[in-house]
């Protein structure tokens, strides 16, 4: 029983392994699928200045926290000759700069890189505060408060309704209580201000918002207000404009509450102006940086970890099996015949740095002379080792002639001709020239025609761009080219070329 | 006319393919450790003589470079024989000498060769140029068969050989392999041999199979291939059968030839046989295994002596 279902639970188990890891990484951490794809990501600048007023400052600055849809990939706090700690200040994350002898206007930077999510943060759930006390307002607006939350209470279903409704009544002042409230000369901070007191005259919590829209290229931006109630569950966002729920896509929170964003001891004068680029980054970078944020084990065993060089061995060492597994395939269950097992993987390998024609031609010229020369060394009556000596010395003095020529010619590819594995080459040549000699030139060149067509396949397979980025951002699919070339270990059926070499045993039912 | 034949009924047919083979019957039957009792022809010419079963005479063994000017001494006074590799595989490296000609000898191919000629011929073989893996290797020089008569108008060259495939010990399945001039006087199938499938009950040849197509007559020399009565059959169908003792290996090719003297000897054991005798006989090697499986259990092993197991064939397989 176990030695029947030993291979399938092996196979389930691999490709499980492999499919998990794989899915955890495309969903999960968001590694791209395709190569070359790239991820928005921005550089927001916060650029502090004030003036001193003597003796040491403290100067405590508003920084982002844990936004929900974005991550923080990076940040970078700049100063000079002032000390800094990041602490947690209420519903906000503060970063304070001290120094003991500022002179002159003091500029200040915080700077961070910032990605989206591929979805949104969990576990940071905010518990509810509870009702909110009644402001203490004077009359008459203490009854034109009660009577607009009666107004809007009417029309409304829950607390983000509500607040909807509070914010489109706000902007539309046709009622005359609300009128006591809005102002046209308004800003959009009193706006939220007024609607915060209205809120809490309903006994909901609510609270200002700062941001800045992620934009493509803007200097001197200044923070957007948005609303937040909390709906007993979340915060919600609220647009003080619209009424709308939600932020918009790339809206960077920076603080909550109707501080300022720097608060200054020993200093006065303080501006604070804010800058975004947009920056492509590749996107495997990007969900690398992430992961790491995410402390997933997932990416402690990639493969970005190793330098550069061993990398790029890696690229192509990883389609090997690709290729493996094509000779498997080929070989059992289409039958193909070829000179040696992995002989053509190999030449498969080096077509990728002379070009599929510029290979195939190249293979055939240098397997054909070569096969020439084999026969006359033949007629000298050599021992093997020192007659395949001479085929691989031959060989190489044959790519250097081809190399001079085609670059005398102007033809470049002829110089990568140095990469084809010349001893493999060697030994082609003498197989062929045994199967030549033994079962004759059809059967020899059938063999070498199958060799290259088998090669040619494996470099189709092997250079497509999209199977190499897969295998190595995913290095984990091996696994199912394992499973599958261990699948194909136990099939036992007929391979194609057997349906025309048994063709004879038709005639009879 | 289809150029090719369905999965569904070569299944049908039981015939039985490569990945099959190797999987099932090759790698579940055959014990890596006794391929070297078959891949090794003098280990296997003495097994065969040890227990008494007849085989072409060895004349010498040439095991070094050094030994090669031996060669004249080992030669002799034949002037017939055949110089082969001890670790040869699919008939290759194989010289037949048939006869000398002013110091120089002729090859069945009809080519003249020198001494020289064949000591290099001996020293590629001792480089392992025709062994498997290219290893190392060591060249026998044996006796030339003399083949029977019968076989006179239906070979070209070369000496024609019956290959009896035997599976746990019971002949299952048997051909003759005629060569041809395409074969070089092979007996390759996939070199050009006729193969011809012979009628277990009877031993008598049925018809020909030559490049992926039925013939009846040679194509060489015309004459017709089936109908004839192979000399000795059951003589001979026991020692192929006996041949599994003599290796162990449950899936087996014996190749036999019949000498005109010396009746039948064996020539060669082959671990990894072709699968070509299912063209030749028109039939495929399934359902006769599955008789034999049902006969003495899919894991069990033969208890009956050879002879017997030889009947079985003659009796069941048709």
């Amino acid at each position: 029983m176990l030695q029947r279902f030993h291979l399938p639970l092996l196979i389930l188990l691999l490709c499980g392994a492999s499919l998990g890891l794989f899915v955890h990484k495309v969903h999960g951490l968001g590694f791209p699928l395709l190569p070359a794809q790239t991820t928005d990501s921005w550089i927001v600048e916060a650029r502090i200045s004030f003036e001193p007023t003597g003796g040491p400052v403290t100067a405590r600055v508003f920084v982002p926290g844990e936004p929900r849809h974005l991550v923080l990939l990076d940040e970078h706090f700049i100063s000079r000759g002032y000390g800094l700690t990041t602490d947690q200040a209420g519903d906000n994350r503060e970063a304070v700069w001290t120094t003991r002898q500022p002179s002159g206007r003091q500029t200040l930077y915080y700077r961070a890189t910032v990605a989206q999510l591929e979805r949104e943060r969990q576990g940071s759930v905010v518990p509810y505060p509870g009702p909110v006390n009644l402001p203490d307002l004077e009359e008459p607006y203490r009854s034109a408060a009660e009577a607009v939350v009666q107004r809007v209470r009417e029309r409304s279903a829950d607390i983000t309704s509500f607040a909807t409704v509070l914010i489109r009544d706000m902007n539309n002042t046709l009622d005359e209580n609300m009128a006591l409230f809005v102002s046209r000369n308004h800003t959009d901070r009193d706006r939220v201000q007024t609607a915060v007191q209205l809120l809490a005259g309903a006994r909901i919590p609510a609270r200002m918002v700062h941001g800045i829209p992620l934009t493509d290229r803007a200097r001197d931006l200044q923070p957007q207000v948005w609303l937040e109630v909390h709906n007993t569950r979340e915060w919600v966002a609220i647009n003080p404009n619209t009424g709308a729920v939600g932020y918009p896509p790339n809206f960077l929170v920076w603080w909550h509450g109707d501080q300022d964003p720097v608060r200054l001891q020993r200093a006065r004068n303080p501006q604070i102006s804010f800058a975004v680029t947009r920056n492509i980054q590749d996107a495997v970078d990007v969900a690398q940086q992430r992961a790491e944020l995410m402390d997933s084990r997932a990416v402690d065993f990639s493969l970005f970890g190793l330098p550069i060089q061993t990398q790029n061995m890696y690229r192509v060492l990883l389609l090997v099996p690709v290729g493996a597994m094509i000779i498997v395939l080929l070989r059992n269950v289409i039958g193909v015949q070829t000179f040696g097992t992995f002989m053509p993987i190999l030449i498969a390998l080096s077509f990728r740095e002379t070009q599929l024609l510029g290979g195939v031609i190249l293979f055939t010229l240098i397997v054909s002379l070569g096969l020439a020369i084999r026969f006359y060394l033949e007629r000298l009556k050599l021992l093997l080792v020192p007659r395949l000596a001479a085929v691989v010395m031959v060989v190489i003095m044959l790519m250097l002639m081809l190399s001079i020529l085609s670059h005398n010619l102007g033809i470049e590819h002829g110089l990568a001709i140095a990469l084809f594995p010349i001893v493999i080459l060697a030994m082609t040549i003498e197989r062929m020239s045994l199967v030549w000699e033994e079962h004759g030139p059809a059967d020899a060149i059938r063999q070498g025609i199958g060799s290259l067509a088998v090669a040619v396949v494996g470099y189709l397979v092997m250079i497509n761009p999209y199977i190499e980025h897969l295998f190595f951002v995913f290095p984990e699919l091996l696994l199912i080219v394992l499973a599958m070339t261990l699948l194909l270990g136990r099939y036992t059926g007929y391979r194609l070329s057997e349906l025309l070499r048994f063709r004879a045993l038709r005639g009879h039912p | 006319m289809k150029w090719f034949i369905s999965p569904k009924a070569l299944r049908r047919r039981g015939v039985v393919g490569m990945n099959q083979r190797n999987a099932q019957f090759i790698a579940e039957l055959n014990p890596r450790r006794n391929y070297p009792l078959v891949d090794d022809k003098l280990l296997t010419k003495k097994l065969a003589l040890d227990a008494g079963i007849a085989v072409p005479e060895l004349y010498g063994v040439i095991e070094t470079n050094h030994d090669i000017r031996n060669l004249a001494r080992i030669v002799g006074e034949h002037d017939d024989f055949v110089i082969k590799p001890a670790h040869g595989s699919g008939g290759n490296g194989i010289v037949v000498i048939l006869g000398r000609l002013q110091g120089q000898f002729r090859k069945a191919s009809g080519q003249i060769i020198d001494q020289a000629g064949m000591a290099h011929h001996v020293s590629n073989i001792l480089s392992g140029m025709y062994s498997l893996g290219g290893r190392p290797d060591k060249a026998m020089i044996e006796y030339r068969v003399h083949f029977h008569p019968m076989f006179e108008g239906i070979s070209f060259q070369g000496v024609p050989d019956i290959r009896t495939v035997v599976y746990k010990g019971y002949p299952v399945m048997a051909m003759v392999r005629l060569p041809t001039r395409d074969s070089d006087g092979k007996a390759n199938l996939h070199q050009g041999a006729v193969g011809a499938g012979i009628d277990m009950a009877s031993g008598c040849t049925t018809r020909g199979v030559w490049r992926h197509q039925i013939i009846d007559l040679h194509p060489d020399t015309g004459m017709p291939i089936g109908g004839l009565h192979i000399p000795g059959w059951d003589r001979l169908l026991v020692l192929a059968a006996e041949c599994f003792e003599l290796t162990g290996l449950g899936y087996l090719g014996v190749d036999l030839v019949l000498d005109r003297d010396r009746g039948p000897l064996i020539l060669e054991l082959n671990a990894r046989p072709g699968l070509a005798v299912q063209l030749a006989n028109d039939s495929g090697l399934g359902q006769r295994i599955a008789l034999i499986d049902a006969a003495i259990g899919k894991n069990g092993q033969p208890t009956a002596p050879a002879s017997a197991r030889a009947a079985f064939a003659q009796a069941r397989f048709r």
